[in-house]
C-alpha cells in the first residue's frame, strides 16, 4: 500500500500535472508580490482572478483569438487595480476592507456578466483553448519530456514570467522605485518621484497579472466558466507572497509546492479509495502549506511600509 | 561670495498653529549657516518649504538669482538644492547602492547601470571623506554610517546647497566630529550649508552664521566673530532657563542587585543582554549612556517586567525575583517610564482622565469592592495628578494624544508616583521634549532622588547624563561598563566608551 503512494512520485502525468497547476497560482502570486512589493495589500485577488477568466473565456468565446483574450483578461485586471489604488493609495482606505470589497465586486460582477451572455446554459461551452505544444527533440526526452516541454504556450509564458518580475525588481529602475514605495515612502518623496503614481502603477501591473493568472484557469486548464472556479486560489497566493519572502524566485517554490500537493492528492484519493475519506485527501495540501509557512515565515523581512497610506505634505 | 539662496517672507499655517512668520535670510556659496531653535520652532518646516515638501502661504525664494516653484521637489533637486532628513529617508531592506540609485534615474529606462553609480559613489566618497560599503544592506549600518549614505545621496546629484535637519541628534561626540570635518569639506568646495540644529554647543563650533527660531518667528541672527552663548540661549528660548541644581546626595540602602544576567537577542527588543551586574542604591540617580540600539533599551524594559531573561538573579529591596511580569514589578516598587511615551506610555486616543487612572484600577481610592470605577473620585485623582506636576490641559475629557511631550510625560511621572515608587526607571525621559519640559523632568527626577527614592536614568544626551546623575555606567553591544562616579568622566571618555573603546 504505502509503495503505491510513493510510486505515485515516479509517474510523469503527476509532475506535469504539478507544474499545470502552479501556473495560475504563479502569476497569482506575482501579481499580489508586485501589488505588496509597494506597499499595498491587494485582497481583491481572489475577484480579480475571477474577472480575469471569466473576460478571457468570453473573448475567445466570442471570437476573439487566444492572444486578445489574455489582453483582455489583463486589462480588466489593471482596471480593478485601478479601484482599488483609488482607494487604497490615493484616498488612504483601509486596504482590506477595500480588497475584500473588491473580490465581492468582481466576482458578482463576472457571474452576473456571464449569466448575460449565457442566460440558459446548463453546462458551460468550451472554447478552443491553448493546445499543448511539444517542443522539437526535447519533449522526446524520457520522463522530462512529457513533464516539461508537452504543455501549452500558457503554461510557458506562465514560467516566463518569473525572470521577467526579478528582472523587473532588481534591474529597473521603476521596479526599484515600486521596493522604494513598499520599504520607506519618504525616500521616494525625497528624490521628486510621485509616491501615489508609482503605487498606483504598481497595483495595476500586479493586478493584470493576477486576473491573467485567472485566464490560465479557463484558457488553459479547464477550457469553460463556472461559478467558483478560483476556488481560493487567490487566498493561497496571498499567503504564498509571504512563503516566498516577498522574493519572486522563491515565489516558484512555494507555487510548486502548493501545485504538487493538490496533484498528490487527487491522485492519493483515487488509490486510497474507501479506506480514508476524500475529505482528508482535500485537506492535505493546505494542511501542509500552513506547516511551510510557519517555517518560511519566522525570519523573512516584510516590506516596511506595507499597509501604510502615504499623504503627501503631511507632518512627519 | 555669490549668493546662493535668498528666502523672503515666507510664512506657513498647519491650521491654527503658525509654523513659520514672515521669514527673511539668506546663504552664499561657502558658507555654513545654523539655523538654531527649539522643537516645534518651525525649523524643519522652513527647511521643508524650501525644498519643496510643503507650499507656503505667501513669501518667495530666489535660488542663484531666480525664482524656484513651490512644492516641487524634483525641481528643487534639480536646481541642486540636496536635504539631509533628521528621519533618514532610507528604504531599509534595501543596498545602500539601490538607495541612492532611485533618485537619479529616469523611471522609464529598461535597466540600470550599477557599476557606473557605485564608480561615481567611491569618487564622492573619496572627495569628501565619506567612507561606506556600496553593497552593504541599510538595516546593518549604524546611524553614523546612514547619514553618510544620506549626504552621499545628496552629493550624487550635483547639489550647490545641503540642508542638514538636526544631523548630531543621535550621533557619538566622535562621530560628530568626523561628520563637521565632512562638512568642512564640503564648503571648501564651494558649496553652501545650512544645518539645523537645537544644541548650541555644536553650532558654535562648526558655523559661519546663526539664525534664530521661535514659536516660527525669526528671533535674531548672529555672525561668527560676535557668537554669545547666553545671548543665543535667551534668544532661542525667549526666557532664562533655570537648569536644575544636584544638591549633594545620600546613598542610602541597596534597593536592586543584578547579577549574571542574560536575555537572548529578540526577546522585547533587538539586543541582546549579556552577563550583567548592576546595583542601584536609594538616593542615587545612576545613569546609562549608550547609542541608541545597544540593550538600554531592553535592559528597561527588563526591569519593567516585559521580560522573562534566560538566567541570572535579581534582588530588589532584598527580595529575589523570579517571577517577571509587569504586575510583579509594579508590586515591588518599581515605576517604568518607557523610552516611547505615546505607544507605550499613554493611549493616545483614550482621554487624559481614562489615562490617568489606567494603571490604578484596581486601588481602592477611585474602585470599589466590586472593582467598579467611581467616576467622581477618578476625576478627583487625576485632577490631582495633573495640578501636583503642573501638566497643563483643556479639559480632563480630550484625548491625551493631543497634550505636548512634555506635559504627557509629566503626567505620566505622576501617575506613577501616586503609588509611592521606591525605584524609579527612566527610559529617555527628555527626549524630544522643550527646554523648559526637559528642566522640569530633570527636576522631578532629581526631587525623587533627594527623597531617598532610587532613579536609572536612560540617555543618550551626554549633557544631561553628566548634570544629573550620581553614577555613570555606558551600555554597549549588549553589555554594561562601570559603574564610574559621574565627576571623574568627560564626556569624550564616554562618547568612546558608547563605542566600544577602553577608556579606564
Amino acid at each position: 500500500m504505502i509503495v503505491e503512494f510513493l510510486e505515485l512520485f515516479i509517474n510523469a502525468g503527476f509532475w506535469a500535472a504539478t507544474i499545470r497547476i502552479a501556473c495560475p497560482l504563479l502569476l497569482a502570486t506575482l501579481g499580489e508580490l508586485i501589488c505588496e512589493r509597494a506597499g499595498v495589500l491587494n485582497l481583491g485577488i481572489e475577484g480579480i482572478m475571477t474577472a480575469g477568466a471569466m473576460v478571457g473565456w468570453t473573448a475567445v468565446y466570442l471570437g476573439a483569438d487566444l492572444s486578445s483574450g489574455i489582453i483582455c483578461a489583463a486589462f480588466i485586471g489593471a482596471m480593478f487595480g485601478l479601484i482599488h489604488a483609488g482607494f487604497t493609495v490615493h484616498l488612504g482606505a483601509s486596504q482590506h476592507v477595500t480588497g475584500i470589497g473588491i473580490t465581492l465586486l468582481a466576482s458578482s460582477i463576472s457571474y452576473f456578466a456571464f449569466r448575460l451572455i449565457l442566460p440558459t446554459s446548463t453546462t458551460p461551452p468550451k472554447i478552443q483553448a491553448f493546445e499543448q505544444v511539444s517542443i522539437p527533440f526535447f519533449s522526446d526526452i524520457p520522463f522530462l519530456g512529457p513533464v516539461f516541454f508537452q504543455q501549452t504556450i500558457f503554461t510557458y509564458l506562465a514560467f516566463l514570467t518569473v525572470p521577467i518580475v526579478i528582472w523587473f525588481l532588481n534591474r529597473s529602475p521603476f521596479g526599484l522605485a515600486v521596493k522604494m514605495a513598499g520599504e520607506n515612502p519618504m525616500a521616494l518623496e525625497a528624490q521628486g518621484i510621485d509616491v501615489l503614481r508609482v503605487r498606483t502603477i504598481a497595483v495595476m501591473l500586479g493586478s493584470s497579472l493576477m486576473a491573467v493568472g485567472g485566464a490560465y484557469l479557463t484558457m488553459s486548464a479547464f477550457n469553460a466558466f463556472y461559478f467558483g472556479m478560483i476556488n481560493g486560489r487567490g487566498w493561497i497566493a496571498v499567503a504564498l507572497v509571504i512563503f516566498a519572502a516577498w522574493k519572486p524566485e522563491r515565489a516558484i517554490l512555494g507555487a510548486l509546492l502548493f501545485a504538487g500537493l493538490d496533484a498528490y492528492q487527487v491522485r492519493a484519493q483515487q488509490l486510497a479509495g474507501a479506506i480514508v475519506p476524500y475529505q482528508f485527501f482535500l485537506m492535505l495540501p493546505f494542511l501542509l502549506s500552513i506547516a511551510a509557512m510557519v517555517f518560511a515565515a519566522k525570519s523573512t523581512r516584510y516590506p516596511k511600509a506595507l499597509l501604510v497610506p502615504f499623504r503627501r505634505g503631511e507632518r512627519h | 561670495m555669490h549668493t546662493l539662496l535668498e528666502v523672503e517672507s515666507i510664512s506657513k499655517k498647519f491650521g491654527d498653529l503658525s509654523a513659520n512668520v514672515n521669514i527673511t535670510f539668506s546663504v552664499s556659496e561657502g558658507e555654513i549657516l545654523a539655523v538654531l531653535g527649539e522643537n516645534g520652532a518651525g525649523k524643519t518646516t522652513l527647511m521643508n518649504i524650501i525644498f519643496g515638501h510643503y507650499l507656503p502661504d505667501s513669501g518667495s525664494i530666489k535660488f542663484k538669482g531666480s525664482h524656484i516653484p513651490f512644492g516641487n521637489t524634483k525641481e528643487s533637486i534639480n536646481l541642486g538644492i540636496g536635504m539631509v532628513h533628521q528621519h533618514f529617508t532610507l528604504a531599509e531592506n534595501l543596498s545602500v547602492l539601490e538607495n541612492i540609485a532611485i533618485g537619479n534615474q529616469s523611471l522609464l529606462g529598461l535597466s540600470i547601470d550599477f557599476k557606473k553609480i557605485e564608480k561615481k559613489i567611491i569618487n564622492i566618497s573619496d572627495e569628501f571623506g565619506l567612507s561606506v560599503d556600496p553593497h552593504a544592506i541599510v538595516s546593518d549600518l549604524s546611524i553614523g554610517e546612514k547619514q553618510r549614505i544620506e549626504i552621499i545621496k545628496t552629493l550624487y546629484g550635483d547639489c550647490k546647497l545641503v540642508i542638514l535637519d538636526e544631523p548630531t541628534a543621535s550621533l557619538t561626540p566622535q562621530e560628530v566630529d568626523q561628520l563637521f570635518l565632512i562638512i568642512k569639506s564640503m564648503v571648501k568646495a564651494g558649496l553652501g550649508v545650512i544645518i539645523i540644529s537645537h544644541k548650541l554647543d555644536e553650532i558654535l563650533r562648526i558655523s559661519d552664521r546663526i539664525i534664530v527660531l521661535r514659536n516660527g518667528e525669526l528671533t535674531g541672527s548672529m555672525e561668527k566673530t560676535n557668537f554669545n552663548k547666553t545671548i543665543l540661549a535667551e534668544m532661542i528660548v525667549g526666557k532664562k532657563i533655570v537648569r536644575p541644581i544636584k544638591k549633594e546626595g545620600r546613598k542610602k540602602e541597596k534597593l536592586i542587585n543584578i547579577r549574571a544576567l542574560n536575555v537572548s537577542p529578540n526577546i522585547g527588543s533587538p539586543m541582546g543582554l549579556s552577563d550583567i551586574n548592576f546595583e542601584l542604591f536609594g538616593g542615587e540617580i545612576h545613569g546609562i549612556a549608550g547609542v541608541s540600539g545597544n540593550g538600554q533599551r531592553t535592559f528597561a524594559e527588563f526591569l519593567a517586567g516585559h521580560i522573562w531573561p534566560d538566567s541570572g538573579d535579581i534582588f530588589v529591596s532584598g527580595n529575589h525575583v523570579n517571577k517577571f511580569t509587569p504586575e510583579e514589578f509594579m508590586n515591588l516598587g518599581i515605576a517604568y517610564i518607557p523610552e516611547d511615551r505615546n505607544s507605550d506610555g499613554v493611549v493616545g486616543e483614550l482621554s487624559i482622565l481614562e489615562n490617568g487612572i489606567l494603571t490604578e484600577t484596581r486601588n481602592p481610592m477611585i474602585a470599589n469592592q466590586f472593582g467598579f470605577l467611581n467616576r467622581k473620585r477618578s476625576k478627583d485623582f487625576v485632577s490631582e495628578i495633573c495640578e501636583r506636576n503642573d501638566v497643563r490641559f483643556q479639559s480632563l475629557n480630550q484625548p491625551a494624544r493631543l497634550l505636548s511631550g512634555g506635559n504627557i510625560q509629566k503626567l505620566l511621572i505622576g501617575r506613577w508616583l501616586k503609588r509611592n515608587p521606591q525605584i524609579i526607571v527612566a527610559c529617555q525621559p527628555t527626549r524630544g521634549l522643550d527646554e523648559g519640559a526637559i528642566a522640569s523632568v530633570q527636576s522631578l527626577l532629581l526631587t525623587e532622588r533627594d527623597r531617598g527614592r532610587a532613579v536609572l536614568f536612560i540617555t543618550e544626551d551626554l549633557d544631561e547624563l553628566l548634570l544629573v546623575s550620581d553614577v555613570v555606567s555606558v551600555m554597549f553591544d549588549g553589555k554594561l561598563i562601570g559603574p564610574y562616579p559621574s565627576e571623574e568622566l568627560e564626556k569624550r571618555e564616554i562618547g568612546l566608551m558608547m563605542t566600544g573603546g577602553d577608556v579606564l
